[in-house]
């Protein structure tokens, strides 16, 4: 299947092809333009009201409601930390102290940056982080500090 | 030579530990060593402070190591662990861990031995023989059966499983629908994901009797965005079900078709509600809907439709593979069968534990879970998600079930509970309570939309030492406002958290110093 990484007449007539006969298709028709180009764009915006037939009031009122989907991004890379009661009671705290203190002390808060997230269901494992969906758990001030490097290391 | 078999999880905790490289190690070295070894990536057992955990099968069972750490392989293979179990990180055969053995696995019975994937190891561990019976019963004897098991949904609210069932059954329509919670937001619970991860088709069949018992063809799971994992194994399980006549026409040669499909919610507390889930299903914001009519009746698109959590239906299989007095023979009062319980925080042994209702919360605070990680003093427990309460030591001994907890003044929610220590500010969580509550609420209703961000101000103010005494009398009134006047349970329980820690740990509140007078 193409992967599609930008807004295309191609991916509008995909998306339409998917999803015109689909009940409730609003939601995941969001979704596959979040996963594909981190946001959802105006174009997109217009194309899905003419596919659903939707107004854009009613499209504009999804988007804002639903934490997943974002108008814009700008590029920064998402470091997800669970804030929620049982990353709460093992330091996950301390850890967005140390994650804030250490992205300005790298400078690095341009790539970067701290989105709060409530509960990743790995609470037994907590602290817990997802990066690009990727979780992990026990995470410790000195674990993150190892793990950013890896992110940051080119794949090869 | 045979192989030897050695079953490393894919459950996503172990994953978020490192289980992916542990397995690629532990390959590696077994070629080292020329030993045939057969990888097994199970489910997790659910003794999550032991993963990554590694278990080697020998003729007397499999023996477990944990936590594996890349850096431990070569040493296990060093010191033969597949012959020797005398390795520092060996605890015997995994099923005479205390916490493991004290457990009665019925949910979870496969859970962590099968592969999650393979339909041979399922059938030999007796999936599949809830659905062959259910199809060779009429509809309403399926209903009736869940009904006599005393199955309560574990989602939050215990409504009886088979009367919600029943009344789908009676409702007359040509389309209806099964609806599967997998939203799990409550924080502090993680068997969803574990069950959909370790052992999806269970939930596969579950949703395929609850179809088969209501006269529904089409089935949904509503899973939330932060289970990647447990969306990639649903979606090959499905796949699996499809390619063997267990989803689809004519399911097995019977007079009655399936099909399944995966909905991804997209990152908001407030569609674990199942009208919210309704709503959002339907392509919508997750405003809830006020009840009557309920999604018994007019759901999903307005048709008939049965909600239930992810463990009310995985727990219907067994059910109906064993028998309503099998299962309705666990349990205490009006609380039968099993609860997974999940045991998480600062704790010793976090994980899950699934038992039967009527043990203590200090059987699972000391017993299972062996303390804090810590090392110092469990000061308070949550139970049940956000909206429970936090409880103190005096309220340990009460009994685990639904009744026996409200009298308590607590709720068993979702089986979650989290574990604090003594240095926890009970203050702060109260804040933390109006917070979650500021950031999630749906925002239909005043007491609860305004209410929270009411509730924050003054706790900032309670905190800072402003004015103390007056400001939990006002804190009080906004309580009983957002239990009266809220339409659901987010606004009118995000008070039990507050309340309980304010008449439990009055200290944490009252001791903060009165800058004004
Ligand atoms: C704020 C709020 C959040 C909820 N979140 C969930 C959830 O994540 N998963 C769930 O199964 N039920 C959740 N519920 C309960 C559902 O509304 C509903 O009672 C349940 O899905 C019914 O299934 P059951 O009878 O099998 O428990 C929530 C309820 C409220 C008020
Ligand atoms: S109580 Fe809160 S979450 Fe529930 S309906 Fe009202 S505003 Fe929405
Ligand atoms: S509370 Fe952080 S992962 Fe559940
Ligand atoms: S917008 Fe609904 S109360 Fe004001």
């Amino acid at each position: 299947m193409t992967r599609f990484t930008e807004w295309s007449d191609l991916f509008a007539e995909h998306l339409h092809q998917k999803f015109k006969d689909k009940k409730g298709a609003l939601l995941p028709f969001l979704h596959d333009i979040q996963d594909a180009l981190g946001h959802i764009p105006p174009a997109a915006i217009d194309h899905i009201c003419d596919s659903l037939n939707l107004s854009k009031a009613e499209v504009d009122g999804v988007i804002s409601f639903y934490h997943d989907f974002k108008k814009e991004h700008d590029g920064r890379f998402s470091i997800k930390v669970c804030r929620a009661e049982a990353c709460q009671s093992s330091g996950s705290e301390e850890l967005v102290s140390h994650i804030q203190k250490r992205l300005t002390q790298d400078g690095t808060d341009t790539e970067f940056h701290i989105e709060a997230v409530y509960c990743l269901g790995n609470c037994a494992l907590s602290p817990s982080v997802m990066m690009k969906e990727k979780l992990y758990g026990r995470v410790t001030p000195k674990r993150f500090d190892h793990l950013l490097t890896l992110e940051r290391t080119p794949h090869a | 030579m045979t192989s030897v078999k050695i079953f490393i999880p894919q459950d996503a905790a172990a994953l978020s530990v490192g289980a992916d490289e542990v397995a690629a190690l532990v390959q590696t070295q077994a070629e080292t060593h020329n030993l045939p070894i057969e990888i097994i990536r199970n489910g997790s057992r659910g003794m999550l402070w032991l993963e990554p955990l590694v278990e080697v099968e020998t003729p007397n069972g499999r023996i477990a190591y944990g936590p594996v750490g890349c850096e431990d392989v070569p040493s296990l293979f060093e010191e033969k662990f597949w012959e020797k179990h005398d390795h520092p990180l060996c605890h015997g055969l995994t099923e005479e861990i205390p916490f493991f053995k004290k457990q009665e696995r019925l949910t979870f019975a496969r859970c962590g031995l099968t592969d999650p994937l393979s339909l041979t190891d399922y059938r030999a561990y007796d999936g599949f023989n809830g659905l062959e019976n259910a199809l060779k019963m009429s509809p309403a004897d399926v209903c009736q059966t869940v009904r006599d098991s005393g199955l309560r949904g574990r989602g939050g609210a215990g409504f009886p499983t088979g009367i919600k069932w029943q009344t789908v059954l009676g409702a007359e329509s040509d389309v209806k629908y099964i609806c599967c919670n997998a939203d799990e937001g409550d924080s502090g619970t993680f068997a969803d994901r574990m069950i959909m991860e370790g052992d999806p088709f269970s939930l596969i069949e579950g949703m395929a009797i609850a179809g088969y018992a209501v006269g529904a063809q089409e089935g949904y799971i509503y899973l939330r965005s932060e289970y990647p994992h447990a969306h990639r194994m649903l979606e090959k399980a499905i796949q699996i079900a499809y390619d063997n006549n267990w989803l689809g026409d004519n399911i097995q040669g019977a007079d009655f078709s399936f099909s399944l499909e995966v909905r991804k919610g997209a990152g908001a507390y407030i569609c674990g509600e199942e009208t919210s889930m309704l709503e959002s299903m339907e392509g919508k914001r997750g405003l809830v809907r006020a009840k009557p009519p309920i999604p018994a009746l007019s759901g999903f698109f307005g048709k008939p439709t049965v909600i239930n959590n992810v463990l009310s239906l995985t727990t219907v299989p067994i059910i109906l593979a064993k028998g309503a007095a099998y299962y309705e023979s666990f349990g205490i009062g009006r609380s039968r069968g099993t609860q997974p319980f999940q045991l998480s925080g600062n704790v010793k042994q976090g994980g899950l534990i699934e038992k039967a209702f009527g043990l203590t919360l200090r059987e699972l605070i000391y017993d299972y879970g062996q303390g804090t990680r810590s090392g110092r003093d469990v000061r308070t427990v949550q139970v049940g998600g956000p909206l429970g309460a936090y409880l103190g030591d005096n309220q340990f001994d009460l009994a685990l079930g639904y009744e026996e907890m409200s009298e308590g003044g607590a709720l068993l929610g979702h089986g979650g509970v989290v574990i604090f220590d003594d240095s926890v500010d009970m203050a702060q969580q109260a804040r933390f309570a109006f917070e979650f509550c500021t950031i999630e609420s749906c925002g239909k209703c005043t007491p609860c939309r305004i209410g929270a961000q009411r509730g924050l101000e003054t706790m900032d103010r309670v905190i800072a030492g402003d004015n103390v005494a007056t400001n939990l009398d006002l804190l009080e009134d906004l309580c009983e406002l957002m239990k009266d006047g809220s339409l659901c349970a987010m606004g009118g329980l995000t008070p039990l958290p507050v309340e309980s820690a304010i008449q439990n740990f009055p200290n944490d509140f009252y001791s903060k110093t009165d800058c004004r007078s």
